[in-house]
């Protein structure tokens, strides 16, 4: 099965992270996904670069700051392909970040008469 | 029980032990556990039905495996016609086929179903009422009376849980061997759980029955992991308790506490059983929770030979078990026993440290503790206001009488 590994970090538990072995935790852990032929994922900036929209009644609001204003935030993602759920936890396991924060497992919905 | 209703008991007893595997095996093949059990419900029905009267046949599953074939190319004949495509009845159809040619050797995949049941991402509540259901095919009104659910709640979350099974990817399997302590120990909870409610529910009709599944459950664990001494230590603690359900309650119905109980009410043959299975599993000295907590009960019963109670090894026992949970619950029932050994005023000294604990002042157990210990110091007061929360925070009809005694008791002295 493919699972999107969402990274939800609590930026202030990150950012007091000894940030030398944080990235050597990360280099290695990404060329492990690599190894094992699955796609690397991508980073992205911190909430506070975060822009929110949403169109209502025709009118568009845009808000600047994240979808919500909670302690983890959603920081990040990397698909893996496993076998079951157990196959994904393992991999969120080894990703440094489940130290920072959380990982949540989501199934991907297979495409049309490809279900598995 | 008379012999015509053992016979019932027993017939429906082997359709469930059938109908459990068939389903365990389809849902291992194909991850949908509602479908696997679609596909057998009406075959399992009918054994219910027909075989308490007409007997059970040579081959149960091969008698299941047929009815539910059947069934299912008339149903699929009958929705193709009106709904082309019911996907996994076909599907179901031919694992049912793949699993007839493989004759009477239909691998048992029960274990594997009970993992997935337990799994960690199930949500911990409905652990036990989808093991209850998917291996022994209760149904969600049975289940719902123990779990005092309403059946129609009761049945929206086992639909959602196998969705769940299904859409995660949860696994179907023994886990690998260095997650297989923690991940039985979820399998062992869930079973627990379900004999703590038929344990419980002493007055409900029709609910002690589900204590019986649970026990018939821990057998089957036990059967299949034969090398793991937590399964053991979980039945063992299991017939401990209800060799001495009928010494719960006198001739009125009324509460009767361990120390009080009449010990020639006790069932003998569940104590011996009990304790063989806890020597098999604490030959190198007893380990896990279920061990150390069934270990206990043994050192309870010790009081059949000797007539009295082993409080000294009961007490060394809860600092073993207290050291490995950290329970709050446990730390309770550890002074309970010191008073025995070291009297009342050391065991409220135990104790002190749990009135900071929040979990404890709602803790029917806790209060009634207090109250026999503060009325045994003389502290008369005290033991009252005790007894009054206690009897404020107890379900139990029996157990308020019994409390409501022990406050009279106190005016009375």
């Amino acid at each position: 099965m493919r699972y999107m590994m969402l990274i939800h970090h609590d930026e202030a538990a990150l950012a007091a992270a000894p940030q030398k072995e944080l990235w050597a935790d990360y280099a290695a852990f990404n060329e492990a996904l690599g190894k094992a032929g699955l796609s690397g994922g991508e980073r992205l900036q911190p909430s506070s670069a975060a822009t929110t929209v949403r169109q209502e009644d025709g009118k568009t609001d845009v808000l600047d700051g994240p979808y919500a204003d909670t302690k983890e935030q959603f920081a990040g993602y990397f698909f893996v392909d496993a076998p079951d759920l157990d196959g994904a936890i393992d991999w969120a396991k080894r990703c440094p970040s489940s130290k920072y924060g959380s990982i949540e497992i989501r199934p991907v919905v297979a495409a049309q008469g490809n279900r598995n | 029980m008379n012999h015509a209703n053992e016979a019932a008991r027993a017939a429906e007893r082997v359709a469930r032990e059938s109908y459990g595997r068939l389903v365990a095996f389809l849902a291992a093949r194909t991850r949908d556990v509602a479908g696997a059990e679609d596909a057998l419900s009406e075959a399992f029905a009918a054994a219910l039905r027909m075989w308490p009267s007409d007997g059970v046949p040579d081959n149960p599953d091969a008698w299941l495996l047929t009815v539910a074939r059947r069934r299912q190319t008339d149903s699929i004949r009958r929705r193709q016609t009106r709904n082309a495509g019911e996907e996994h009845l076909t599907l179901m159809a031919d694992e049912l086929e793949a699993a007839a040619a493989e004759g009477d050797i239909i691998p048992d995949r029960r274990l594997a179903l009970m993992f997935a049941c337990a799994h960690p991402a199930i949500e911990k509540g409905m652990r036990a009422p989808l093991i209850l259901q998917t291996i022994l095919g209760m149904t969600a009104e049975e289940i719902s009376a123990a779990f005092l659910i309403p059946p129609a709640t009761m049945g929206q979350r086992l639909v959602r849980a196998k969705t769940r099974i299904r859409d995660a990817g949860i696994p179907f399997g023994v886990p690998e061997k260095e997650q297989l302590g923690e991940r039985l120990h979820a399998v062992l909870d869930a079973i627990y759980a379900a004999y703590a409610k038929g344990w419980n529910e002493i007055g409900d009709v029709g609910v002690p029955e589900i204590a019986d599944e649970a026990i018939w459950l821990g057998r089957l664990v036990v059967s299949l992991l034969p090398a793991e001494p937590e399964a053991k230590g979980m039945l063992a603690l299991m017939l401990y308790a209800e060799a001495r359900r009928n010494a719960r309650r006198d001739a009125d119905g009324a509460y009767v506490p361990l120390e009080q109980q009449d010990i020639t009410l006790w069932d003998d043959s569940q104590i011996a059983l009990a304790e063989q299975l806890l020597r098999q599993a604490s030959a190198g000295g007893p380990t896990g929770r279920y061990q150390l907590e069934a270990a206990i009960q043994s050192a309870h019963t010790a009081r059949r030979v000797t007539g009295a109670g082993n409080w000294d090894i009961v007490v060394q026992l809860y600092d073993h078990l207290l050291s490995l949970t950290r329970s709050p619950v446990v730390a309770l029932n550890r002074a309970v026993a010191v008073a025995e050994v070291s009297g009342p005023q050391a065991a409220l000294q135990a104790m002190a440290p749990l009135a900071a604990d929040k979990r404890m002042l709602g803790y029917q157990p806790y209060w009634a503790a207090r109250g026999h210990l503060l009325a045994r110091t003389g502290n008369r007061a005290d033991a009252a206001e005790a007894f009054r929360v206690a009897i404020g925070l107890t379900t139990d009809e029996a157990v308020r009488a019994y409390l409501q005694r022990q406050l009279s008791a106190l005016h009375d002295a």
